[in-house]
């Protein structure tokens, strides 16, 4: 057995999905260790040469799966266990996201396979893979190996960074012939916008407010903050208990948990009731004015000072500089 | 001008507590014995009750299909438990002769040897020979928070049912005779408004009912006033213990009280206290700071003060390379003797253990005390109800009480506590005279004073406190998390306090509170206003009821609010 | 109709989790608790029943754990369940996600469920797959993350969100379904609910009363092996700006925000 298969998702414009390219670079990567190719599945009816441009992140080999729909996770188990059982593929390794949660598993039943989840790295040991899975909300890094092949892997939201190497894909078209079950669910509507409630836990940037906000009109400094720069509103306990903010955006140990690329902390002490919440956020930058801050001690960039004077010119600054 | 927090009396009247039945007769449930509380006292009853009834075959099946049931707010029984903690072997004994004490799962080891030191700033002096009230080979050491759970087990294999996440909130009254409780409602939003999940709750009515609520009892103290319980008593004071369990890397092999540093010995700050370092097997160690809750000074904090303490030297060494995995806090009675209720039975209803103030403080024992008072509350039941099942009447509890080591050891320490507010050197020194001398000398009834109307001034205590460095000191905030503490954000608040009150009231609020339940605004602080408001974050309560003997009134949340306490 | 609901019992959120370095399972000796995801599911299940658009015969609480995991199902059938099923076996010990699947699939395959329901994740780790890879077992449709689920015409309609925004899904019975916290608010147990949680049905089973393969799990019937653990990488001390001048300070922010793309 050799090599590792990919599922490319593609959105209904025929758009792939960044986590998915992630994938296919990753998977490049590691099969020149392990040996074998990179190859990706898509379903649906994609263009020869939108699923060709798959080469470009790393994808020597792309499989077509025409009749299979996108959307739904089970008729794409059905093509991705057809692909692998008959090219005797050894990894299938997924992005990350809803649907790539949902293949993974019902590829562990449908092939008798170990499966991970949450993956943040994948690694070459004696030639197989090992993957690195935090656990205990990451306060360990367990190192997980397979007992057999396939062995399926499924990666955290951006785990995996795409890289454009060049190169076009071989695109082989696939005839799945799907269970019977995986036609009993049927998307109505797909990736309909819902107004204004953004949710706090899928936004890339957040602008959390504390205590130091001084009062309930500070929150406009955020929405402004936030707003320039694309990102969501979020805040601590205090100041929701206190009525300045609404509870869905309450993050912490009673609120909801967060992994933003920024979270930018204005006027947050960092109460461990607050940081088990956000610890996991890829850049943390706090202004505080109390140099004594907890915070401070876990933030990537910590700005001592008046937040009232700070953060409306940093609103300007990042509006000028994104003109 | 110094002003007592008594002044400042809460928005709280405990007549709102005894209520008749609410539901319909056809909707109330029917237990045999309703236990409030599930702690050594009132689990120490459940399970003496089931093996007395193991022998009452035609009482058992009186008593109906739910023969018992305990009555537990906390996640589980042992939730809300802590103490220090050495335990006189007896009750145990007792409770299950077949099990030696060491055998206990909840006990950690016997105590072989144990020290008392004098503590100044810098240093420690052991006193030789140690006081005799802290003379603890033969007891055992063990956790209260495991002995609840493990006493808990014992009785639902004996067919107990443990009601837990279950608040009594209201006591059933009719014709002055107790007939039970009402469970708390759960799913009311923060204005007290039905959210869409609201359960209302239930009458539990039973045969008889025993309050086992612990230190300070929300269904009790409105009972003893209900009941004029405490007539002719002192009033009942307290102490505020905060505690931490540490994972060390090398085992303690001894048990060590201090007295002296960090606390001041002026007698204008009756700062009366000490602290306890306990061995818990190869691994762990466990300490805590325990001051009387009549302190003086406004900014003094018992949380703050034991994070101090852990930077003197001496306990520095015992916890050296190790990791604080346990924190808690609560208050022990501590009025002793003089403020025993004069009576610990009415009819429909027995009191046990903490809630009646069945501690000697002098000894900083009262596990015991619990288990054995609630198996005298367990035999005076069986014994009043196999006459009559309908009796309401258990004085024969009282008399037992009266006639046991409870009241015994209490009475020798009778005047112990008193005079340790007039500072520790005189109170030192005239507390062993008493031991000494088993109470007798100099004799006579100290009275008591009130902790809420010990005047407070705002002192400068609060300066010598470490900035935390969050790996020997902690700010209260971290405290709060390790205790398990997730109380539902939007629940009603539980905490009746005045929230405008001078600033030393509000100051002593802040600063005795361990759980960072109180706070002056920034600008208010700043400003030096004379009056203040007071703002309460309930759901960092751990229900240490430090805020009742200051002054205000701890009430109940919602059943399964508050910590998780687990080897406290 | 038959509503299967998968329950689990996790360690407490207030405990401070870790792994046993001997097994490299989790220490599972402290405060135990039903999963609060399963409590959405439990609730959700509770709706279907009350709302009427389909008849629910029954509402069973199925769970594979150790002895104290009876406890877990006394609080489901507290909460509305009318009976449990409990698969309970040493061999079970030690499954991974693939053996756990499998064996939950077998026990819910005895019970012949017209709709499995299930918390999307648990406070222990194994999120997002369980429902799928026991669907694929009992060949049925599912779907995870579900928040919404209407009943009508015999069929589901569910709601969920999805990378690209809110999906609606219409799903056939029989079905598994895993939902979301955001579903719905589960109710509190009244006390007589839970005094009579002891007197429902509980059906306990092992690994041979279902027809589980034992070599299919177990460590031994596992597919994936814990090989170590480490601490996570240690992270950089930050740097400290104090704002002096305040054009330059947010000049050193926005250049900082630059370096790291996040403009």
């Amino acid at each position: 057995m050799a090599g590792i298969l990919v599922y490319a998702l593609h959105d209904d414009e025929g758009n792939f999905n960044k986590n998915s390219l992630g994938a296919i670079s990753e998977a490049a990567k590691l099969a020149g260790e392990v040996g074998g190719e990179a190859a990706a599945l898509v379903v649906g009816d994609v263009a020869d040469d939108a699923c060709a441009s798959l080469g470009n992140y790393g994808a020597a080999k792309v499989y077509r799966a025409k009749n299979v729909p996108e959307g739904l996770a089970q008729p794409i188990v059905d093509a991705m266990a057809k692909v692998i059982q008959d090219e005797g593929i050894s990894y299938a390794l997924f992005g990350g996201g809803l649907l790539g949660f949902e293949i993974g598993a019902g590829l562990t039943a449908r092939l008798n396979a170990g499966v991970t989840m949450e993956v943040t790295a994948v690694k070459v040991q004696d030639g197989k893979l090992v993957v690195e899975r935090p656990i205990l909300q990451d306060s360990e890094i367990a190192d997980v190996g397979y007992v057999s092949e396939p062995g399926i892997i499924i990666g955290r939201l951006n785990a995996f960074d795409a890289n454009q190497s060049g190169g076009t894909a071989e695109v082989v078209d696939v005839d799945v012939e799907l269970s019977e079950w995986s036609s009993k669910a049927k998307l109505v509507q797909r990736g309909e916008q819902r107004g204004a409630d953004v949710n706090i836990e899928d936004a890339d940037i957040l602008v959390g407010g504390g205590r130091g906000l001084g009062a309930k009109e500070g929150f406009e400094l955020c929405e402004q903050l936030a707003e320039s720069m694309g990102g969501a509103v979020a805040a601590t306990r205090a100041v929701v208990d206190a009525g300045w903010y609404p509870y869905a955006a309450q993050i912490g140990q009673t609120g909801k948990t967060v992994a933003p690329k920024l979270y930018l902390a204005a006027g947050v002490s960092g109460a461990i009731q607050h940081k088990v919440g956000m610890q996991n956020s890829e850049n943390i930058l706090a202004i505080n004015k109390d140099p004594n801050a907890p915070i401070f001690e876990f933030s990537d960039l910590g700005v001592v000072g008046d937040l009232h004077k700070i953060v409306p010119k940093l609103t300007e600054a990042i509006k000028a500089k994104k003109g | 001008m110094p002003v007592a927090p008594s002044e400042f009396p809460p928005p709280f009247d405990p007549a709102d507590v005894i209520v008749g039945p609410t539901d319909p007769e056809d909707e109330r449930i029917e237990v045999g014995v309703a236990i409030v509380g599930g702690g050594p006292a009132g689990l120490a009853c459940a399970n003496k009750l089931m093996q007395l009834l193991e022998n009452e075959p035609e009482l058992l099946e009186k008593l109906g299909e739910v023969p018992v049931a305990v009555i537990e707010k906390g996640k589980v029984a042992g939730a809300h438990l802590l103490s220090g903690a050495n335990v006189d072997p007896s009750a145990l004994e007792r409770l299950f002769p077949d099990l030696a004490p060491a055998d206990w799962p909840p006990v950690y080891q016997e105590v072989t040897k144990d020290a008392t030191y004098f503590l100044t700033k810098g240093k420690a002096f052991p006193l030789k020979p140690p006081p005799p009230n802290f003379r603890k080979e033969g007891t055992y050491t063990l956790s209260v928070s495991k002995l609840g759970r493990f006493l808990s087990e014992k009785a639902e294999e004996a067919g107990v049912y443990i009601l837990t996440e279950t608040a009594a909130t209201k006591l059933l009254v009719e014709d002055r005779i107790v007939r039970g409780v009402r469970s708390g409602d759960r799913g009311r939003g923060k204005e007290g408004e039905e959210l869409g999940n609201f359960e209302p709750g239930s009458d539990v009515v039973a045969k008889a009912t025993v309050l086992a609520e612990g230190t300070i009892g929300h269904l009790t103290y409105a009972a003893m006033d209900y009941f004029e319980m405490r007539d002719g008593a002192d009033p009942q004071v307290w102490e505020l213990g905060v505690k931490e369990v540490w994972e060390v890397p090398k085992p303690l092999d001894r048990v060590i009280h201090t007295l002296g540093w960090p606390l001041r010995w002026s007698p204008r700050y009756k700062e009366a206290g000490g602290s306890f370092i306990y061995p818990m097997g190869e691994d762990k160690v466990c300490f805590g700071l325990v001051v009387g809750l009549d302190t003086t000074d406004a900014t003094f904090s018992v949380h703050d003060a034991l994070q101090l303490f852990k930077t003197h030297p001496f306990i520095a060494k015992i916890i050296e390379g190790g990791k604080r995995v346990g924190w808690g806090a609560k208050t022990i009675p501590s009025g002793g003797y003089w403020a025993l209720p004069k009576r610990f039975s009415v009819p429909g209803m027995l009191i046990a253990g903490d809630a009646a103030g069945m501690v000697n403080i002098a000894e900083l024992a009262g596990i015991h005390y619990a288990m054995h008072a609630g198996m005298y509350a367990a035999e005076a039941i069986v014994e009043s109800l196999k006459k009559d099942i309908d009796s309401v009447n258990f004085e024969s509890y009282d008399a037992m009480i009266r006639g046991s080591e409870i009241e015994k050891d209490l009475y020798r320490s009778r005047n112990m506590k008193q005079p340790l507010t007039k500072g520790l050197i005189f109170g030192g020194a005239m507390g062993s005279a008493m031991v000494a001398t088993k109470g007798a000398f100099p004799g006579g009834h100290w009275k008591i004073e009130d902790n809420a109307e010990v005047p407070v001034f705002e002192g400068n205590a609060g300066d010598k406190y470490p900035k935390p460095d969050n790996e020997v000191t902690f700010n209260k905030l971290d405290s709060v998390f390790l205790s398990g503490n997730a109380t539902r954000d939007d629940a009603p608040n539980h905490v009746r306090i005045q929230t405008r009150v001078p600033r030393e009231i509000a100051q002593t609020w802040v600063s005795m509170c361990p759980a960072q339940v109180y706070e002056i605004p920034e600008d208010q602080l700043e400003n030096g206003a004379a009056e203040v408001d007071v703002h309460v974050t309930a759901s960092n309560c751990v229900q240490c009821g430090a805020i009742t003997a200051k002054g205000g009134r701890l009430t109940l949340p919602e059943g399964g609010d508050g910590p998780l306490y687990q080897e406290t | 109709m038959k509503i299967c609901v998968l329950v689990k019992e996790v360690p407490d959120a207030a405990v401070q989790k870790r792994i046993d370095p001997n097994t490299m399972r989790l220490d599972r000796s402290g405060e135990k608790n039903l999963n609060p995801f399963d409590t959405h599911a439990l609730e959700a299940a509770m709706q279907i029943k009350e709302g009427g658009a389909i008849p629910v015969e029954e509402v069973v609480a199925v769970t594979m754990g150790p002895s104290s995991a009876v406890r877990a199902l006394h609080k489901a059938v507290a909460l509305g369940a009318d009976r449990s099923v409990h698969l309970a076996d040493d061999a079970l010990a030690g499954s991974d996600v693939c053996a756990t699947g499998y064996a939950l699939a077998k026990v819910l395959e005895s019970e012949s469920p017209d709709l499995v329901l299930l918390g999307q994740q648990s406070d222990d780790g194994e999120c997002y797959t369980i429902g799928a890879v026991v669907a694929d077992h009992l060949k049925m449709p599912s779907l995870t993350q579900v928040i919404q689920i209407d009943v009508s015409d015999g069929k589901l309609r569910c709601e969920r969100q999805a990378e690209y925004g809110y999906d609606t899904v219409e799903v056939e019975l029989p079905a598994v379904i895993s939902v979301g916290d955001a579903i719905n608010e589960p109710r509190y147990p009244s006390l007589k609910a839970i005094m009579g949680a002891k007197k429902k049905p509980l059906d306990s089973k092992a690994t041979g009363d279902v027809g589980i393969e034992a070599g299919q799990v177990g460590e031994g019937g596992s597919k994936t092996k814990v090989l170590g653990l480490n601490p996570p990488p240690a992270k950089e001390a930050g740097e400290i700006i104090e704002d002096e001048d305040t054009n330059e300070t947010v000049e050193k922010i926005v250049a900082w925000l630059d370096e790291r793309k996040l403009i």
